[in-house]
Parts: C-alpha cells; sequence; structure tokens
C-alpha cells in the first residue's frame, strides 16, 4: 500500500520525530513507503529521508513560500498530491497535530490522532482520557489520515543506498497566514522528546533560579533533557517547551528523575511509559510514588547536589 | 465583531477515569462533568475580548446530549451573551463537530472562533483545525498570547522548540493553549444572571450535517500497570540500584 509520511524539519534536517513515524508506517502490511519533504533549501533532510530503512521514494517540494512552513500552504501542498495514497502519517508533534487534520477534513476523513500501534491497515490503538485508557479504533475511510505518537515506535534506521528523491511542483502560495517571528528555546541539552534520560523538575523547586540551579548540574551529569510540570511552567521556572504531560511533551526515555513533582495524572500522561523512573520529593504521599520504581522522601535542596557530587 | 466560541462537555479532569469491564468504553455514569478546561480558557478570552471593547457579541455552542446546556450556562455565566445547543444524541467525531461548527459559523456570522485546542476526553486535537479547513479559513493552534487589530490576529503559538508567532488575517480560528489566560471564577450573581440569557436548539439535520462516525470504536481497555516500585533510604542505595538493578545510568 502506498503511503505518505509528511517529514518534519528545518530545512537544514530532519526531526527525529519523521523517524519513528516511518517505523509506524512500516508497521503497516504492505507498507510502500514515500516521504514528503516540504520546504526551501530543503535538499539536506530530503537526501537524508532517502536514506532511511523502509523508504520508497522522496518526493521534494522546495520554494519560498514553503520557508515558513505555514500550515495552510503544506496542507494545499498534501492534498494535491494525496491522489493514490491509502494513509498519510505525520508524527503527533505540534507540527503534525498542527498540520493533519486540517488535511484530513480537506480530504473528508477522520484523522487518528497519536496512534500507539497498528493492528491491521484500518485498526489501530491510541491513548485516550489522558493515557488512561487505550482505544482500538477501526476507520472506514478509504484514506486514513494518522498522526504518531514517536515514543511508541523506534525510529527508522539509515541504509546506504539512497531512494530516488522526485521533484514534486510545491504549488501556489496562498498567502493565509504570515510567520512573524519564532523565539526557539536555545539549549546545548538533548531533544526533550527523543532524550536517554530527562531530569524533570517541578513546583517544589521554588523559583526559576533553583530550576537551573539544582537541575543543570544534575542533567550535565547523566547527558540528560530538562523537563517540567504544568505547574513549574505555569510559575516560569522553565520555558513551555520544557512541560511534559497530556499536553505537553510526551516522553518515554530510559530514565525519568522527577524532582519536586508530586504527579498529577496530566503529567503522569506525559511519562510513565518511561522505563525507569525515580522520584525525589518531601511529600511521601505524593502520588509521583506510585508509578516510581524507586523513591526517595526528603529535601531536594540536599537530595539532588547529593546525588549529583555522588555521581562523580 | 462577532465571536462563536465552541465549547465541549467532557468528564471532569479531577475524576478518576474507570473503563467498562466489557471492554466497551469509559464509565461516564453518575459522574461529574464540567466544560472542557481549553474550552473555559476560550471563553474567558472571548469574553475578554468584548470587555475590551473588541468584539460585540460572545455566542456559546455545544454539540451533544441536552445535558450540553449545563455547559453551555457555565459559557454564559463566565460571559458569554447568548449560547447554541445542536442537540444530538447519537456518538459525534471531530469531523461530524467540525461540519455542525461551519454550518453553525455560516448563520451566525463570527469572524472569529476561539476554541480549545484539544478535549481532555478523546484528546483528539482536531475540531479547530478541521474547522479552519471547511470554512478555507487561516488557523493559529495552540495560542498563549492573542491580540486583535486592523483586521488580523497576531498569536503566539506554543510549538515543540519555543514559541512562534504568526500573523492571521480574520476571519479565522484560534486553538487555545494553557497559558493563554486564567479563567475567572463564576460568581453566584452571573450564575443567575446567566439563567435569562438566551439558548437557542438546533438538530443537527436542519443544518443539513451527515454526522455518521467514520471510526469504530472496537475495545477499550487500561493500559498496563507499573510494577510497584521501592522506596530508597538514602542517594547512595539510589545509584546502587539504578546502577545494579536498573542499569539505568550510563
Amino acid at each position: 500500500m502506498p503511503i505518505l509520511v509528511v517529514a518534519e524539519h528545518d530545512d537544514a534536517s530532519l526531526k527525529s520525530g519523521t523517524l519513528n513515524t516511518i517505523t509506524a508506517a512500516s508497521a503497516v502490511p504492505g507498507a510502500e513507503i514515500h516521504v514528503l519533504v516540504a520546504g526551501c533549501g530543503c535538499a539536506a533532510p530530503a537526501a537524508a529521508a532517502a536514506r532511511l530503512a523502509g523508504v520508497a521514494k522522496v518526493r521534494h517540494a522546495d520554494a519560498p513560500h514553503l520557508a515558513d512552513h505555514g500550515v495552510e500552504n503544506l496542507a494545499a501542498l498534501i492534498c494535491a498530491n494525496a491522489a493514490g495514497y491509502t494513509h498519510l502519517l505525520a508524527p503527533a508533534t505540534s507540527f503534525g497535530k498542527n498540520l493533519m487534520p486540517r488535511v484530513a477534513a480537506a480530504l473528508d476523513v477522520a484523522q487518528i490522532s497519536e496512534i500507539v500501534a497498528v493492528e491491521s491497515d484500518d485498526t489501530f490503538v491510541r491513548p485516550i482520557y489522558a493515557g488512561n485508557a487505550l482505544a482500538t479504533v477501526r476507520s472506514s475511510d478509504a484514506v486514513r489520515v494518522i498522526t504518531v505518537r514517536t515514543t511508541a515506535f523506534d525510529p527508522a534506521g539509515r541504509v546506504d543506498a539512497a531512494a530516488p528523491v522526485e521533484a514534486l511542483d510545491a504549488g501556489a502560495d496562498l498567502k493565509m497566514s504570515r510567520l512573524v517571528g519564532r523565539e526557539l528555546t536555545k539549549s546545548e541539552r538533548p531533544e526533550l522528546s527523543a532524550a536517554k534520560v530527562v531530569v524533570s523538575g517541578g513546583r517544589g523547586l521554588g523559583s526559576s533560579e533553583n530550576y537551573h540551579g539544582v537541575l543543570e548540574p544534575l542533567a550535565g551529569k547523566l547527558g540528560a533533557a530538562l523537563g517540567a510540570s504544568r505547574a513549574a511552567v505555569d510559575a516560569g521556572y522553565a520555558p513551555n517547551d520544557y512541560q511534559v504531560g497530556q499536553t505537553g511533551k510526551i516522553v518515554a526515555p530510559q530514565l525519568y528523575v522527577a524532582i519536586g513533582i508530586s504527579g498529577a495524572i496530566q503529567h503522569l500522561a506525559g511519562m510513565k511509559d518511561s522505563k525507569v523512573i525515580v522520584a525525589i520529593n518531601k511529600d511521601p504521599e505524593a502520588p509521583i510514588f506510585q508509578v516510581a520504581d524507586y523513591g526517595l522522601v526528603g529535601d531536594l535542596f540536599q537530595l539532588v547536589p547529593d546525588l549529583t557530587a555522588a555521581l562523580g | 465583531m462577532k465571536i462563536l466560541v465552541p465549547v465541549k462537555r467532557v468528564l471532569d479532569f479531577n475524576v478518576k477515569v474507570r473503563v467498562k469491564p466489557d471492554g466497551s468504553g469509559v464509565d461516564l455514569a453518575n459522574v461529574k462533568m464540567s466544560m472542557n478546561p481549553f474550552d473555559e480558557i476560550a471563553v474567558e478570552e472571548a469574553v475578554k475580548l468584548k470587555e475590551a471593547g473588541i468584539a460585540t457579541e460572545v455566542i456559546a455552542v455545544s454539540c451533544g446530549v441536552a445535558a450540553c446546556q449545563e455547559t453551555l450556562r457555565t459559557a454564559l455565566a463566565i460571559g458569554a451573551d447568548r449560547a447554541i445547543l445542536v442537540e444530538s444524541d447519537a456518538e459525534l467525531q471531530p469531523l461530524a463537530v467540525a461540519k455542525l461548527l461551519a454550518a453553525t459559523v455560516r448563520e451566525v456570522g463570527p469572524v472569529l472562533v476561539v476554541m480549545g485546542k484539544q478535549a481532555i476526553d478523546d484528546d483528539a486535537n482536531q475540531t479547530g483545525q478541521m474547522l479552519a479547513q471547511l470554512l478555507g479559513w487561516p488557523q493559529a493552534t495552540f495560542a498563549s498570547k492573542l491580540q486583535i487589530a486592523d483586521g488580523k490576529a497576531t498569536v503566539t503559538r506554543e510549538i515543540d522548540g519555543g514559541l512562534e508567532t504568526v500573523e492571521v488575517p480574520l476571519p479565522a480560528v484560534v486553538t487555545t493553549d494553557l497559558r493563554l489566560n486564567q479563567p475567572r471564577y463564576v460568581t453566584l450573581p452571573n450564575i443567575m444572571k446567566a439563567k435569562k440569557k438566551p439558548l437557542d436548539t438546533v438538530a443537527p439535520a436542519s443544518l443539513g450535517v451527515d454526522c455518521t462516525p467514520r471510526l469504530t470504536l472496537l475495545k477499550v481497555v487500561e493500559p498496563p500497570k507499573r510494577a510497584a516500585g521501592i522506596r530508597v533510604d538514602d542517594v547512595a542505595q539510589l545509584i546502587d540500584k539504578l546502577r545494579n538493578e536498573a542499569r539505568a545510568l550510563p
């Protein structure tokens, strides 16, 4: 079955979620995967996509009006090239979530959001109610528009032989929206949603200074990404894109260290698939301890520096 | 300038979710239902725009069972002027809701739709984007700041890498993220006033919309539970366990 995966990239390189989405597409029986790379000056990510396992073809649309990756232009481009595909997939990141429902509505089909498993060509599993239930749904539409929870699928591997890259007509500029600017958080740390270790802080840190002062040395030792609870973000301790939870980022690292986080269900929804969870909190009754493999009760301002020092 | 605010009745965010033993869904019998929290933020934002003299009328709309009237009364108590219930006992999936809302937009004539980015029950995060496409309007999703001036909306969006600001000409659809505002507490006098505000009911058929579900729910199960963990006494024991038992330290 011909499947189109919409690549997320920044014109320089592919975003990691694209690799997980390709693996999800490979799980559809008989998948023949094409990857759409649309942007401006995006030959590099197109070439990178061509060397991913399972990719049969890359379709590369390059034009100045695609430079901002504006959602209205991208949706129109995808729809103009959707004929013949049985499945259209994108990562369930802020990029894919913004884009794919527009595509689904234009094609008059349902979207299946944030799938975590592929049961067959028309049946998929997805979390509902903040991950407190898993629903298996079957689509009756001819085209299945899908977003993929990236943590549920391994990233596609790289191969030596490159698939063909075909130039695609970029379509017209709809001029429906204008990008004013982006303020991207600069960090030397690994990308949160793909990190192997995440050090996450909550309201217990008490201030932005403490959040960074206490957590960064530990994250540095562990090579970890920094995360935060909603409470910590709302209080201004950490930027919005650090938020882990139902409506923030979903993470599933090898090791998740929750520091001063009580563990609201909305937060647990974003991290409970982590392999090993450590919780450090002064409140022995905090719900975070119910999901933690290792719980340490005490004053984080003493324990975290001790832990950092002991890691040597 | 009219603003339409769609609101959804969902399981209250504080209620523990219970999957039915027969796997047919989540148990919603005799549990507290509330307005989807993101929609509450949307109502608050629309009412603020009216208080600032930018909007002339705020109209709340909900699609679903008769009990959605309660949700609409909450929107009226926050400060919406009137409400519309598109009443249906059938299952309404996001595409059907988007079509019902598009038909409502054509009848009511708003130039701005403000709505929650996702509902906390199905976590679909689709309806606003679908509505924008169906109307041929631009969209600005996951808004943490909204300014209206000169026939344009300037919206700061929460995206994975940080923040992005886009400018969209009106009419447009804006979906709300958590940090757009802090919804006000609804006061008793306003709840009383809300009871007297107009609430009209329409049928999906009168809007000419086919609401047939496209997705069939085969089963609902509880996710696998994590095995119970242990308490460690100190940092030394934690490091020992992480190194030698979990092998989770690099």
